[in-house]
């Protein structure tokens, strides 16, 4: 961390977005975070997203757990509702808040010690259900806020810093989440901004579950020779299956592409994903057959990125539970309390 | 982009925008960092070695840095950094002791300066003190040059001439004050071994029009008429007065006319207000003491009656585009306007004069009759003459006069010595990293996000009522502690280690001004339009890395680094580093290895 605040000046020619905010109004606090830390890269990510998405901040609540990753809330959209919760814990947080308040949008932050061991029942059913959510993991594979342990997604043979071989099998979240039916499943590393940013814009935008598990190497404890999760090993064994493109529905088109390589996905709410296709043979589309390609792919030894699976029919919690249209915590008196002639109208529906 | 040479000094130096703009190259954020340490005598004696006037220039130089200042590109208004070294100046406290004396051992060799301004008491000071018998040759009784003679009292207070002339002086030049020079072959003849020609540009431009004559009592040359008023030959004008001219001359006689009795002043300009060359402060300034500056006038007549003026009659003026769609300053063809007045001040430009000057003695003139001297070397055709200041290009001011001087001592040394004068001395470069700790610079690297002090003026009532009166009373202590904050200390420099990189963004992602990017590297106009945000600004360089492990390159924008030192407390392996670049000039006697210019 710094002991100044970040400087309010910013660069003259910064573009502004269509609510008039520049990208440096979506930023928080100055992260105290180790220097060089991937989760300081996905904050910045996240913060180009949301400038990029012209998103009002007050629509917006970022949920996190406990963790070097969960702390990251507090370093991008300053202007935001938060909710730090318990370890392991977003995930039922987050569906409730969502539940009671169906109109925000909801970014969960998550990381691989809060999401695969102790929290990994809580993360499981938020993504079974469906909960409308864009759910990032920062998987950099160690506990870094305890000086460097194997976390559950450390790869097996990999090694720490020490030079300690972890024997234990990985929790691999994009398969996790896939087989538990999410609707919209990426992953990204937090050295490539580039292909994250996007993924994240998809992710807001998606109805219902979104999973992103964010390569995010621990400059302090996992960024070494032997590590899956550095820097090095994975620009040397990234394998991108496609690039994203998110256009908005306002957004005149100007991208050439080669005819047959582009996939166009165009979601609820109009926006339209651009799939670039880099791998000839995959299709975002199928989930059985995505499945097979990661298992496929990560057997070789290659960590696969992009926009692994979406489903543009996708569904939500609301839509399983036929809930109201409006949010529960704007329902008046008169709603929630419909008089006994209703009660007995139901009672009578059940007789 | 090859990968920026940051061994050569101009690179480095190029960042530091005021350093870079001074004609001495001050080390500004070097004393602007001691001022706010409360180290005045420090930062008066950093200034006294690059500039030698730090108290004469902290009132009225003009400032080529502050323009230029990076302040100016990131907020609104560039640092205060002339008034900051008259806060130097000013607080100094003694400083006799730090001050060089006389040469104990004589190098036998002697130079006579002609002029005893600015430029020729540079000469003096810097080849003084290496031994040499410097003669200083002036008309005036006093020694300074336009400095005492052209810039008013309540500019600038004799006191802080005396004080930096008397530095000088007591190296020990023989001042020979009062002894004007009338042939320049004749100083030749004698046995000096170099001459120095600092007598600046003395001759006022008149304005020849009808009228002049007969009402010529009431018309006055503007430097002229300052210098009488300097001397205390004039102490009284007419009530109305009008100054023609748009300059910095004008500015100090229409305030200077304010103060002798000129009730109802104006400055009169042949073209535009924003066209004119005064500086914006000092046309505020005049503004301020309730002088109109009307514009687009051009003086035709001077009217008068029974021998006495009685005004101007100006023809309007305007912009128009000629056929070949040059934009030339024409009459419009509205009526003629007539102004009363009592008195004239005509501050329409200086010439040089050399009347004084033999034209056989193998010293050039060019066709506009100046001489012709070596811009590098300063040397004339002659090659026992060297020229300065004003006398040499015409008339700039007072900081490139200075320059002049230090550049024409280092010439005059070599050529004694049979070196080669267009060989010159490097400048002494150090660069020093300034980490503390893991968050902590040896310098305050927490911006101020304060707009620019305005200097306190003393009360316009009593300003007008004295001459002598100093109008600017100067920033106290928490004003120059506040304006001294808002440096941004663009000597400590970030510098980019590329081995060390291992292309995690933090720098990129933290950097408030977005300076930095990483990117594949192409030309340098393909790549200011990649950059994270686009690099319009083409005076200020780009720094580039060499290739990195996945082929790209580090690109920083220098535009608009704040120099807050993030990128290099965010980087996990030191690749980046706050360094301090120092560069000193060097003047006449130092410096090893020369190099071509």
């Amino acid at each position: 961390m710094t002991y100044i605040a970040k400087p309010q000046f910013h660069h003259p020619e910064l573009p502004r977005n269509a609510l008039g905010f520049t990208r440096r109004d979506y930023e928080g606090r100055v992260s105290t975070l180790c220097a060089g830390c991937g989760h300081d890269s996905i904050s910045a990510a996240i913060v180009q997203a949301a400038f990029e998405l012209d998103l009002e901040p007050h629509r917006l609540a970022k949920l996190s757990g406990i963790g070097c990753s969960s702390k990251t809330p507090d370093y991008f959209l300053g202007a935001s509702h938060g909710f730090n919760t318990v370890h392991g814990r977003m995930p039922s947080v987050l569906t409730g808040a969502n539940l009671a308040n169906r109109d925000l949008i909801y970014l969960g932050v998550s990381g691989d010690g809060d999401s695969a061991s102790i929290g990994l029942g809580q993360f499981a059913h938020a993504i079974r259900r469906g909960v409308n959510m864009a759910y990032i993991v920062e998987n950099n594979g160690v506990y870094g806020l305890t000086k460097g342990q194997f976390s559950a997604t450390a790869d097996a043979g990999s090694k720490s810093k020490r030079g300690i071989v972890n024997h234990d099998n990985p929790i691999d979240m994009v398969s996790l989440a896939l087989q538990l039916g999410a609707s919209y499943v990426g992953r990204g590393f937090s050295g490539d901004k580039s292909q994250l940013t996007p993924l994240i814009k998809g992710a807001i935008l998606h109805k219902g579950a979104a999973f992103i598990d964010v390569i995010s190497p621990c400059v302090a404890f996992n960024n070494h020779p032997g590590s899956t999760k550095s820097f090095d090993y994975v620009r040397e064994h990234n394998e991108a299956v496609n690039r994203l493109d998110v256009i908005l529905g306002r957004t005149p088109i100007h991208a050439d592409y080669e005819p047959g390589t582009v996939a166009e996905v165009t979601q609820h709410d109009g926006s339209v994903l651009k799939l670039r296709k880099l791998a000839a043979d995959y299709d975002a589309s199928d989930r059985n057959r995505a499945m097979a390609y990661l298992q496929e792919r990560q057997s070789a030894g290659e960590i696969v990125t992009g926009l692994l699976y979406v489903d543009p029919d996708s569904s939500d919690l609301h839509d399983h539970l036929h809930t109201a249209a409006t949010p529960l915590n704007r329902l008046g008196d008169a709603e929630l309390t419909p008089g006994s002639g209703a009660l007995d109208a139901i009672n009578a529906s059940l007789r | 982009m090859e990968p920026t040479n940051t061994e050569a000094p101009e690179y480095f130096h190029r960042v530091v925008d005021c350093q870079w703009a001074c004609p001495a190259h001050t080390p500004v954020p070097e004393y602007i960092r001691m001022i706010a340490e409360g180290r005045h005598a420090d930062a008066y004696m950093v200034n006294w070695k690059s500039n030698v006037f730090p108290g004469v220039l902290g009132r009225t130089c003009d400032r080529p840095c502050e323009p230029a200042c990076r302040r100016g590109r990131v907020e609104a208004e560039p640092v205060a950094i002339c008034r900051l070294k008259r806060v130097a100046a000013d607080n100094k406290g003694d400083v006799s002791a730090r001050m060089p004396g006389p040469a104990a051992q004589k190098n036998g060799y002697r130079v006579a300066c002609v002029g005893a301004g600015p430029a020729s008491l540079t000469v003096a000071r810097d080849l003084a003190p290496l031994g040499y018998e410097v003669v200083v040759y002036d008309g005036d009784h006093r020694a300074g040059g336009m400095i005492r003679s052209q810039i008013p009292r309540f500019r600038l207070p004799e006191s802080v001439i005396d004080e930096e002339v008397g530095w000088i002086t007591a190296l020990g030049p023989e001042m020979r004050l009062g002894q004007q020079v009338d042939s320049l072959k004749a100083l030749l003849d004698m046995d000096y071994d170099a001459i120095f020609v600092g007598t600046g540009a003395p001759r006022g431009r008149d304005l020849n029009v009808p009228g002049r004559e007969e009402a010529r009592a009431n018309i006055h040359i503007g430097i002229d008429w300052l210098s009488s008023v300097s001397f205390g030959h004039i102490e009284k004008i007419g009530r109305r007065v009008i100054v023609l001219g748009g300059g910095n001359t004008a500015m100090d006689c229409c305030r200077t006319s304010r103060r002798l009795g000129g009730a109802d002043v104006k400055v009169i300009v042949r073209s535009g207000f924003d066209e004119m060359k005064a500086s914006p402060w000092e046309k505020e300034d005049a503004m301020h003491e309730g002088i109109p500056i009307l514009n687009f006038l051009a003086p035709k007549a001077f009217t008068h009656e029974n021998g006495r003026l009685t005004g101007v009659v100006f023809e309007a003026m305007g912009w128009q585009t000629d056929a070949g769609g040059r934009r030339k300053l024409l009459p419009t063809g509205e009526p003629d306007q007539h102004f009363e007045c009592d008195d004239v001040l005509v501050a329409i430009g200086q010439e040089n004069a050399f009347p004084w000057i033999e034209r056989d003695i193998g010293l050039d003139f060019d066709e506009w009759g100046m001489p012709v001297v070596d811009p590098v070397t300063f040397q004339s055709t002659n090659p026992k003459v060297f020229f300065g200041g004003d006398a040499a290009f015409g008339p700039k001011n007072i900081i490139w006069a200075v320059a002049h001087g230090h550049e024409a001592a280092v010439s005059i040394d070599r050529w004694r010595r049979g070196q080669d004068v267009r060989l010159r001395p490097p400048p002494g470069v150090t660069l020093v990293s300034q980490k503390m700790g893991i968050h902590e610079w040896s310098y305050e690297n927490d911006i101020s996000n304060d707009e620019r002090r305005k200097v306190p003026l003393l009360e316009t009532k009593k300003a007008l009522a004295d001459v002598k009166a100093e109008v600017e009373l100067g920033f106290d202590r928490p004003l120059s502690l506040a304006e001294a904050h808002r440096c941004l200390n663009c000597d400590v420099q970030t510098v980019f280690a590329a081995p060390l990189c291992i292309e995690c963004d933090a720098c990129m992602d933290v950097c408030p001004t977005d300076c930095i990017t990483f990117t594949a590297n192409g030309a340098e106009e393909d790549l200011r339009s990649r950059l994270k945000a686009p690099a319009e600004n083409l005076e200020q360089p780009l720094y580039v890395s060499g290739a990195l492990k996945t082929g790209r390159v580090m690109v920083k924008d220098e535009d608009v680094c704040l120099h807050c030192g993030l990128c290099a407390e965010r980087c996990p392996t030191g690749a980046w580093d706050m360094q301090k670049f120092l560069l000193e000039m060097t003047h006449a006697g130092g410096g090893a290895q020369c190099q071509a210019r």
